[in-house]
């Protein structure tokens, strides 16, 4: 078995500027030795530890998808020690990446399903991965319908603007796009907060249907009693956790939730398992 | 000691039973011999479970901050200082805290205790001036006053100096010619055995913390050690880092301490942190003849300006 | 099962011959009280003390481990890649090891060992190191091992037992590794085998009967989580404590760590640092958010994990080998056979 703290080094291929006040980039890694990136295998909402030698290790969702090969891609917020000086590095710079840790979102469980996809903010990283992945020609005919609820505070905030308006031309796939509010007058998609939006747009449950809930604890707060009133039951509602993470490996001890660990047992988690847990992330 | 604790628990039993307080800060028994713990007391039915006796070493200064509501304290001199310096700091105000002030005959230092036995106490009992106490290989009688911590030994201020009720007589306060013996001692050390001197005595820190964290002066949001934009020092067991740990609280101290002892009370490897702390003390009072938390009129001397400051350190 | 016995007067002549083999580690007095090191040349373990302040776990698990390093000098071609720490597999002995210490190194295993990962720094240094224990003759009054799924002369995870006996010591060889060190002691003079069995017998008894503490975990188990987690007397168990770290690091089956990043000029080095579920930054998010912020929270977190997270998680019992070190050097005595008590006595009303 292979050391599972060393992280596999790879170059900063591109660095882009993700939301308009700057805090958020995305950076595109690539492989040193081709064959780690073999070795690097991962389903769309893994995480890894970006690892920057002698400033630490963070614990990011991999924002590309197991069906874009020869890179992978992080969005980063920046706002410890470790982003911040992510942040700073130019591309060409030397890291490290650990990974891919945690569980996944329960594709096998999905398929022939509909799926309802919710996030907001910059949590919506490993959405994006899952959506790629569903959309590839390959999986689409695994799904049934897909719907797509995503909000930010504002038209610039949102992540991947230029896919979000590819795949709202699209007819295979349902986006329901929002922003907090604008002064834009040529915004064409939802104004209002993510929960209400849920409310007035994703589909009414029924026993093939599942949604994918990725954002801020207050989002996901009041997002939950509005897939309750639209009739989803705590299993088919799937949330993924971000406790504070080190090891990423199941043994440091700090991300657990009860007897589960995020970082090994999760972060994805049916809000019936997280129903039985105490409420400590 | 007995007469004290039915006054504690008739003074807290009254305050909760006339709704004075919302609850009473003090002692209770501990599940092994030597040890109490600072517990709250909120229903008057519990306040038999209020006791006091020379095993109160700790500072419950360090649990009145935060506190919803107006709470009761009990407090020794050392304690009373250190809630004069919170309300000094604002941590605390006045009307806040109901001080059950307790004169105070010193506390015992149990690892000198310990170290006569080589096997585990079992047993023991305060009677008067004695101590009782057994293993299961021997029993010993002693003089609390031989066996004092050695602050409660200099302990210049036995009698709260601030307080609502007090608990007990007050005690005569002891007169002490030559106060800090100990730091004169390592002063007069050479530099190299004073070097050494403090490296043999931080070998053991574990970096647990519970020096810093039984401190009531210690309520800083984020301890410098925990700070991580920027960090100040290593989180590992490099000796400098360490000793930085150590050096930087105590300075953080100077001119606040009350050399309480909890420091050196809550350590599990038994080290004197008080060899660091006492220094600043008394550094303080040659330079600007102060003691913490004597009066609630003046700012600590590190905290406030005055021409004739002593300059002496600027060459 | 194999039996030798050991003259004392052979002892000291032993233990330094074994070193041509094994690097050695054992109880040791200093000023503060024992301590488990390493042993330097002519030092012996001390096999009189009942209990050490800190446990074996600094042996395969140090407070602070450098596990990778690099350079961050980019005229150097492999700047920036992290390796491996060059480790030192030569064997290793811990000898005087109390049998309860051995206990907690095994459940520490299920968190280093398993199936999905393995962490390489325990698990090498666990395969190099012998385990060689002492048995408990005269338990002390915080010792409520036998309650705690182990005892005073308990064999689990040692590879020698040894029993003293006055003037020699019994020892009891349990594996392989056992085997090879005594060896390497030149420590070889069988015992006949039913004859020591059953001294070893009588000595555990005796020492089993000393033991006046215990606890009583029965009822742990057919409680839920929630049940325990939302009781209401957490508050009053935690107002005392001060959040300081010493009951996890005391105990032997703590295992949580912390890993930073520390730099020296043009050189990264990677700790790990033993950490505490008492420090409120052991879970604080880099938003400031801390899902446990309250004293209570961690506090709670502590004796949950030892007494219900991790015997539901592998069902081996609870995660407290009854070593009572907690209890002795708690600062304001927090004692967790009260809290367990507490816990396992608790009926909630609907």
């Amino acid at each position: 078995m292979e050391n599972p703290y060393l992280p596999y080094p790879v170059r900063i291929d591109n660095i882009e500027i993700a939301t308009e006040d700057k805090s958020l980039k995305t950076f595109k890694f690539v492989f040193l030795n081709p064959e780690d990136e073999k070795k690097f295998s991962y389903q769309a909402g893994q995480f890894a530890e970006l690892s920057i030698p002698g400033v630490g290790e963070i614990p990011i969702g991999i924002a590309s998808s197991p069906v874009e090969k020869g890179f992978v891609k992080f969005t980063v917020f920046r706002t410890g020690v470790v982003t911040s000086h992510l942040h700073n590095m130019k591309i060409g710079d030397i890291m490290g990446i650990r990974g891919p840790l945690g569980n996944w979102y329960p594709w096998d469980k999905l398929e022939n399903k509909n799926v309802v996809i919710i996030g907001g903010g910059f949590a919506f990283t490993t959405l994006r991965s899952s959506i790629i992945y569903m959309l590839d020609p390959a999986n689409r005919k695994k799904f049934k319908n897909i719907d797509v609820v995503y909000g930010a505070r504002s038209p610039g905030m949102l992540l991947y603007r230029e896919e979000l308006y590819e795949w709202e031309k699209r007819d295979d796939i349902n986006m329901h796009i929002t922003v907090d509010g604008t002064n834009d007058p040529t915004w064409k998609y939802h104004k209002g907060f993510v929960p209400q939006i849920v409310e007035q747009n994703a589909p009414k449950a029924d026993e093939n249907t599942y949604a994918i809930i990725c954002g801020p604890p207050i989002m996901i707060k009041f997002t939950q009693p509005a897939l309750v009133a639209l009739g989803y039951k705590e299993h088919q509602i799937i949330m993924s956790l971000e406790n504070r993470m080190k090891c990423g490996i199941g043994m440091c001890g700090r991300c657990n939730i009860g007897k589960e660990l995020v970082c090994k047992d999760g972060p994805v988690f049916t809000l019936e398992q997280l129903n039985k847990t105490p409420k400590e992330y | 000691m007995d007469t004290c604790i039915q006054k504690i628990r008739e003074i807290a039993f009254q305050l909760l039973d006339k709704k004075e307080v919302e609850k009473v800060i003090g002692f209770s028994n501990g599940t092994i011999p030597m040890a109490t713990s600072p517990i709250t007391i909120a229903s008057k039915q519990d306040t038999e479970k209020l006791v006091f006796n020379s095993t109160c070493g700790l500072n419950l200064a360090n649990y009145i901050r935060q506190q919803k509501g107006k709470i009761a304290v009990i407090a020794k001199g050392c304690d009373s200082r250190n809630i004069v310096t919170h309300i000094i700091e604002n941590q605390v105000k006045r009307d806040q805290v109901y001080i059950i002030g307790v004169p105070c005959n010193g506390m015992i230092n149990k690892s000198k205790i310990k170290s006569l036995f080589e096997d585990e106490i079992q047993k023991f009992e305060e009677d008067g001036d004695s101590l009782i106490i057994e293993s299961s290989s021997k029993k010993e009688k002693l003089k609390k006053n031989d066996y004092l911590r050695e602050n409660c030994r200099l302990c210049q201020h036995r009698n709260p100096v601030i307080y609502d009720v007090l608990a007990g007589d007050l005690v005569k306060e002891q007169i002490i010619d030559v106060p800090y013996p100990d730091v004169e001692k390592i002063a007069a050390l050479e530099a190299d055995a004073r070097w050494i001197h403090f490296q043999d005595l931080t070998k053991n820190c574990i970096r647990c913390y519970a020096c810093r964290n039984a401190c009531p002066l210690c309520y800083c949001p984020t301890c410098f050690v925990d700070e991580s934009g920027p960090q100040w020092v290593g989180k590992g067991q490099d000796k400098t880092d360490i000793n930085t740990f150590h050096f930087l609280r105590a300075f953080h101290c100077a001119g606040r301490c009350t050399d309480c002892g909890a420091c050196a009370e809550a350590c599990p490897m038994d080290i004197n942190v008080r060899d660091f702390t006492r220094k600043l003390n008394k550094d303080t009072f040659d330079m600007f003849g102060w003691e913490a938390g004597l009066d609630l009129t003046k700012r600590p001397p590190l905290d406030a300006y005055s021409p004739d400051d002593p300059n002496d350190f600027i060459k | 099962m194999k039996f030798i016995t050991i003259d004392k007067k052979n002892w000291a002549k032993g233990i330094e011959k074994s070193r041509e083999t094994y690097r050695l580690f054992g109880p040791v007095k200093d000023k503060n009280g024992v301590f488990i090191r390493t042993l330097e040349k002519d030092m012996l373990p001390d096999m009189t003390i009942n209990d050490s302040i800190m446990s074996v776990k600094s042996v395969l698990f140090p407070q602070t481990e450098k596990i990778l390093f690099t350079t961050l000098d980019e005229a150097k071609e492999d700047h920036h890649i992290m390796k491996r720490v060059e480790f030192d597999s030569s064997p290793r002995a811990v000898v005087g090891i109390r049998p309860y210490d051995a206990k907690a190194i095994e459940l520490v295993k299920m968190n280093f060992d398993t199936d999905d990962y393995r962490d390489p720094y325990w698990c090498d240094a666990y395969e190099a190191t012998t385990f060689v224990g002492v048995g408990i003759n005269k338990p002390g009054p915080f010792d409520f091992s036998t309650s705690a799924g182990t005892g005073p002369f308990s064999e689990s995870g040692l590879d020698v037992l040894m029993a003293d006996l006055d003037n020699a010591y019994l020892a009891k060889i349990l594996t392989g590794k056992g085997e090879a060190f005594m060896k390497s002691c030149g420590f070889e003079k069988n015992t006949d085998e039913k004859e020591s069995q059953a001294l070893f017998d009588i000595l555990r008894k005796e020492a089993e009967k000393n033991i006046s503490s215990h606890i009583d975990t029965g009822k742990l188990k057919g409680k839920t989580v929630l049940e325990l987690h939302e009781a209401p007397f957490w508050d009053d168990i935690a107002f005392a404590c001060i959040n300081c770290g010493t009951c996890t690091f005391v105990c032997p089956t703590c295992w949580c760590f912390d890993i930073q990043d520390e730099t020296k000029q043009k050189s990264a080095g990677r700790f790990r640092n033993w950490d505490t579920c008492m420090s409120p930054l052991f879970t604080k998010h880099a938003t400031g958010h801390n899902p446990r912020d309250s004293k209570t929270q961690r506090v709670r977190q502590r004796f949950m994990h030892k007494l219900k997270y991790f015997p539901d998680k592998y069902d081996k019992g609870i995660m407290c080998v009854g070593c009572g070190r907690c209890v002795k050097s708690c600062p304001v005595n927090i004692d967790i056979r009260e809290v367990c008590k507490i816990m396992n006595s608790y009926e909630k009303n609907n």
